[in-house]
């Protein structure tokens, strides 16, 4: 770990505002995976900001009757708030297949959708990655990928994004709410958040360097039947190999956000559609594009069959 | 005390304590969190200091240059130790492994340096400003790769001989009326254990004091003492409580030698813990093997040839991983052979693993007996039951000395309800899951060697044991224990036990499966003394004394036994020692377990539902501890069978998922219900104790009733471990 300076601010204005100031800097929220990193010295922040006690751990109804969850809100009081447990129930379902209770009582809502990859290469500094340092190369694509993507990445990295709630934001059409350094409030929709990793893979939102998530708006409720299906190596606590999020309505219709294939959530709302002829024909268009190694090509194959269970359990 | 001929009747025979199922003497101070592990004995060591061990950064080839200047002149340093001021260093007699390298790099994360500063986090800190520049050289990492170099190795200290042949095997192979020729696969395995590698060393003049975590105190003393050139007796070695070994602490490893280093440069104590990530590649392993098993049986099930030929790789040094062991043993069959080959292989030192040879070889084996079963459409337990042999089949004219795989088989069968089994796969299903129901046997070696004891008697009639054996979470403490009370006729809270010291008598240590019977050996012969020189003190015959309720028999006359230390306290030391049992008489440990599996049709994901295990181990010292190991061993089938699997990157040349969210081990939720049957068995030809190990027996076959039972669920024969979804997803077909 290389040693940091460390300041705690008590406005997100505040926040952003200390980050323009000090280049190199850090939010630090729940601290789960950041200070992990930092131990590695994979992380290398000069300055920490500490946003712990902003009061942005709140979870309030919209006027257009969606949620607004705070960034700063608990996973576990997201996935058990009684609202989140009846009407998106694939958010509850997705943050309880991820991690442990341990440390989903300190991970946060935006940290969350920050974690970095949990592919082995980028965590061994001895390794190049090119997402840990722009340009070393990538060690993964010719080597251990098993657990890596199989879509959207090139190149440079094959890394995938490990976020089970952000799989199920993905399917709820969420959207992430922003203030910058001026106090300028944005708001991105989780489809344009993340970036695929391109030339880039170090770069891995659209965030803007001091600017800060303060909250996470969902829609009003969809309705229909909510699923999270994460396939894993073992029963808890490990990455998913693939995870499938699924809000399936009675008409056939339904929305589908993949986990464990690409550097984000991956959805397309066009192809959902094709839904209704069901998850070979489905999965086929949706992972078109896909260039897996020889070790995930499976990952393809447990995806449509995972959709396939999933399919037919709506159905009956 | 020499034991050289079958046990009779003597006081362990009483089962007044021995025997029953005590809680652990020292789980108090351990849910308490007041037990003491080696990196915790800061008030003894004031004005420690920290170290850190730097990895090799390669695989496999050299350091070009050390530049030490920033790491140095970072805040807190105290010292660096590389092979360029250590000294001249040696290799220790049980690992191969040089535990510091340079100039040369034998395999990735060999420890090329120790930093040791104020704190951790400087030490930490000022690790990753030690600036190391490396050539690397072409390395050998990929043993499917290199399997036809690999040469018949010279038979080692432990393990079976390498190369075995009875009758005619060939002949009889070629002639078999049913045949099985199959190649298996098991790969790279951690120990995994809860503590991880850590030591804190302390020099005073010549002489160093090193608290730490090894399985060994004997070998470790030994060994330090190698490896640094100093004298044994200036070694002294404490174990108190060990969070876990498996084999993995054996002896000494590259964190004691570089806190010992580290605390010599510094002129301070100096307590270091390898951190997790550097242990996968660092410490060592349970080697892959590629095994090949060839079965040829009569149509009555009868097995006329059985072959298992088994390849591994290892450092230059490195022993051969003995998986041909168990089928040495293990069924009837006139003809038989075995061959182990080793290869060299740059990746860490490959070495022992919980029940090393038997666990890999069985889930090979227990494999190939299920699909020999199915060709001869034989029942699984049947067929086991029918190529039993009483006597040691690679040796016909000596006998085991207990064997009930017989009644392991039956026993669990019924237990487990093995009628359900469906003999054609696929056939159970409930709902979108895959039943099925598997099998194999077990069978462990039981070996037992020299230990030593002293105990103490004092006026109050406390009994205090002092031997330098181990408890690495096995119950050690709690058996040693129960044997002294049961000798000395008084309860267990008379009893004060003090393990892991090595300036008291030597003893077994823990490794093998060997610590239970042995140590309590020891105590045992220890004892014997003790009660001789109590009943001398009152003027009684030794022939004539009981020992019972705190009390000293003889005749009618009856004292309080602390009487015989009302003067000063009684002291007696001995050592168990062994004659030709063991060689006249096959010992072993045998078992069966029984595995439930479902599968989901759609994603492969495969869950454990029911265990089974029944075993025979001799005679039982606590049934609580005992099936403690039984069911941790299980448990640890679970991971081999499903999930353990080092990585190597074959052209990096590294175990790649080196950390515990790479290297995957069950948890609470992949593991059902167990049940563990602990059958009577008591076995004079092993020691007074008429006991025998059982935490290793526990884990070998559970990974190929696992492999069964995931069969009888899909059809789906995996021969490569761990059995993980992707290897089902092409075969299993849905059935909506």
């Amino acid at each position: 770990m290389k040693s940091f300076t460390y300041e705690r601010v008590h406005t997100p204005a505040e926040a952003a505002a200390a980050a323009a100031r000090m280049p190199g800097s850090k939010f630090l929220a729940g601290g789960t995976n950041l200070l992990d990193l930092m131990k590695l010295q994979i992380e290398t922040p000069v300055h920490l900001i500490d946003i712990g006690k902003l009061e942005l751990n709140k979870i309030e109804h919209t006027s257009s009757g969606g949620l607004r969850i705070g960034a700063l809100l608990s996973n576990t009081d997201l996935a058990s708030d009684a609202s989140v447990r009846r009407d998106y129930q694939i958010l509850s379902r997705a943050l309880l297949a991820g991690a442990s209770g341990q440390l989903r009582n300190k991970a946060t809502t935006a940290g969350n959708l920050l974690q970095r990859t949990r592919c082995p290469y980028f965590y061994d500094t001895n390794q190049p990655c090119n997402k840990r340092v722009p340009g070393s190369g990538c060690a993964a694509i010719n080597g251990y990928s098993r657990q890596l993507a199989v879509i959207g990445s090139g190149d440079a990295c094959i890394a995938t994004h490990p976020s089970d709630m952000a799989v199920a934001m993905m399917a709820l059409d969420a959207t992430i709410e922003t203030v910058n350094p001026k106090g300028k409030v944005r708001s991105i929709p989780i489809a344009d958040f993340y970036r695929l990793p391109g030339k880039t893979p170090h770069i891995e939102t659209v965030l803007g360097k001091a600017e800060l998530i303060t909250s996470v708006i969902l829609p009003p409720p969809t309705g229909g039947m909510h699923f999270y299906h994460k396939v894993r190596d073992r029963s808890s606590y490990a990455f998913a190999l693939v995870s499938v999020g699924a809000i399936l309505q009675n008409d056939g219709s339904g929305r589908i956000a993949l986990g464990g294939v690409a550097a984000k959530p991956w959805r397309s709302e066009s192809i959902e559609k094709l839904l209704p002829l069901g998850s070979k024909a489905f999965t086929e268009k949706l992972l078109a594009k896909a260039r897996p190694t020889h070790e995930n090509a499976f990952k393809i194959k447990l995806v449509e069959r995972t959709l396939e269970g999933i399919l037919k359990e709506g159905r009956s | 005390m020499k034991f050289d001929k079958p046990a009779g009747t003597n006081p362990i025979d009483q089962m007044k304590v021995i025997g029953k199922p005590l809680d652990r003497i020292e789980g108090p101070l351990k849910t308490t969190g007041t037990a003491k592990y080696a990196y915790e004995y800061n008030e003894l060591n004031k004005g420690h200091a920290y170290g850190y061990v730097v990895g090799a950064a390669i695989g496999k080839g050299r350091i070009d240059s050390i530049n030490q200047y920033a790491a140095k002149n970072a805040p807190g340093v105290l010292a660096i130790v590389t092979y360029e001021n250590a000294g001249p260093l040696q290799k220790g007699k049980f690992y191969a492994d040089k535990l510091l390298a340079g100039p040369d790099i034998d395999h990735y994360h060999q420890a090329v340096a120790v930093i040791v500063a104020e704190t951790f986090e400087q030490a930490r800190s000022a690790a990753a400003l030690l600036k190391i520049t490396y050539t690397r050289v072409k390395g050998s990492f990929d043993l499917e790769a290199v399997k036809d170099s690999a040469i018949t190795p010279q038979a080692g200290q432990f393990g079976p001989p390498p190369q075995t042949e009875l009758g005619d095997f060939e002949g009889a192979f070629a002639t078999a009326a049913v045949k099985l020729d199959e190649t298996y696969t098991t790969p790279d395995q951690s120990h995994a254990m809860m503590e991880p590698h850590a030591a804190f060393a302390r020099w005073n003049g010549d002489k160093l004091t090193c608290w730490c975590s090894i399985q060994q105190l004997n070998w470790g003393v030994r060994d330090l003492a190698n490896v640094l050139g100093i004298p044994k007796e200036n070694v002294r070695l404490i174990s108190s409580f060990i969070g876990g070994g498996f084999g993995g602490k054996g002896t000494v490893l590259s964190d004691i030698v570089a806190a010992s280093l580290g605390a010599r440069a510094a002129g301070r104590p100096v307590k270091l813990t390898l951190q997790r990530p550097l242990i996968f590649n660092n410490t060592t392993h349970r080697p892959a093997t590629i095994q090949r098993i060839r079965i040829g049986a009569a149509t009555d099930g009868t097995i006329t040839a059985i072959g298992h030929e088994s390849w591994s790789g290892n450092i230059a040094g490195g022993r051969t991983e003995s998986a041909t062991a168990p089928t040495r043993s293990l069924y009837a069959g006139a003809n038989r052979m075995s061959h182990l080959r080793l290869a060299v292989l740059d990746l860490a030192e490959g070495n022992a693993m919980r029940a090393p040879g038997e666990a890999s070889g069985m889930m090979a084996l227990e494999i190939a007996m299920d699909e020999m079963a199915e060709k001869l459409k034989i029942d699984p337990v049947e067929f086991r039951i029918h190529n039993d042999t009483q006597v040691d089949p690679s040796n016909p004219t000596r006998n085991f000395s207990t064997r009930q795989l017989v009644k392991c088989l039956r026993d669990g069968a019924e237990k487990f309800n093995w009628k359900r089994r469906q003999a054609i796969p696929g056939s159970i299903r409930e709902g979108k899951w895959l039943i099925g129901i598997g099998v194999a046997s077990a069978i462990r070696g039981a070996p037992i060697t020299k230990s030593a004891a002293r105990v103490r008697l004092d006026k109050e009639g406390m009994i205090t044991v002092e031997t330098d054996m181990t408890d690495i979470g096995t119950g050690s403490y709690t058996i040693i224990g129960q044997t002294a009370a049961e000798m000395m006729g008084v309860n267990i809270e008379k009893v004060i036990v003090k393990l892991g010291d090595s300036a008291f008598p030597e003893s077994s240590g823990s490794g093998g499966q060997w610590g239970a019977a042995s140590s309590t050996s020891g105590v045992y012969a220890a004892c014997v003394k003790l009660r001789e020189s109590v009943a001398r003190s009152f003027g009684f015959d030794p022939e004539k004394t009981e020992f019972s309720d705190g009390k000293v028999h003889s005749g009618n006359r009856s004292v309080a036994l602390g009487d015989a230390a009302k003067t000063g306290d009684l002291f007696a030391e001995d050592e168990m020692t062994y004659g030709e049992l063991s060689k006249q008489y096959a010992q072993d440990t045998f078992g069966a377990h029984f595995v439930e599996v479902a599968v989901n049709m759609y994603t492969c994901e495969i869950r454990v539902r029911r265990m089974l295990a029944v075993c025979q181990a001799g005679r039982i010292l606590n049934p609580k501890s005992a099936r403690s190991q039984v069911v941790g061993a299980m448990t640890m089938g679970v991971g081999a069978a499903l999930m353990e699997d080092l990585v190597v990157d074959k052209s990096r040349g590294f175990f790649v998922n080196h950390d515990l969210a790479g290297y995957k081990v069950p948890v609470h939720a992949d593991i059902p219900y167990q049940e563990v049957i602990l059958l009577d068995d008591v076995d004079p030809t092993m020691s007074p104790m008429k006991a025998k190990g059982i935490g290793e027996l526990g884990l070998v076959g559970v990974a190929a009733a696992i492999a069964n039972a995931v069969y009888n669920a899909t059809g789906v024969r995996v021969r490569d471990y761990p059995i993980t979804l992707d290897k089902l997803l092409d075969t299993i077909k849905i059935n909506a």
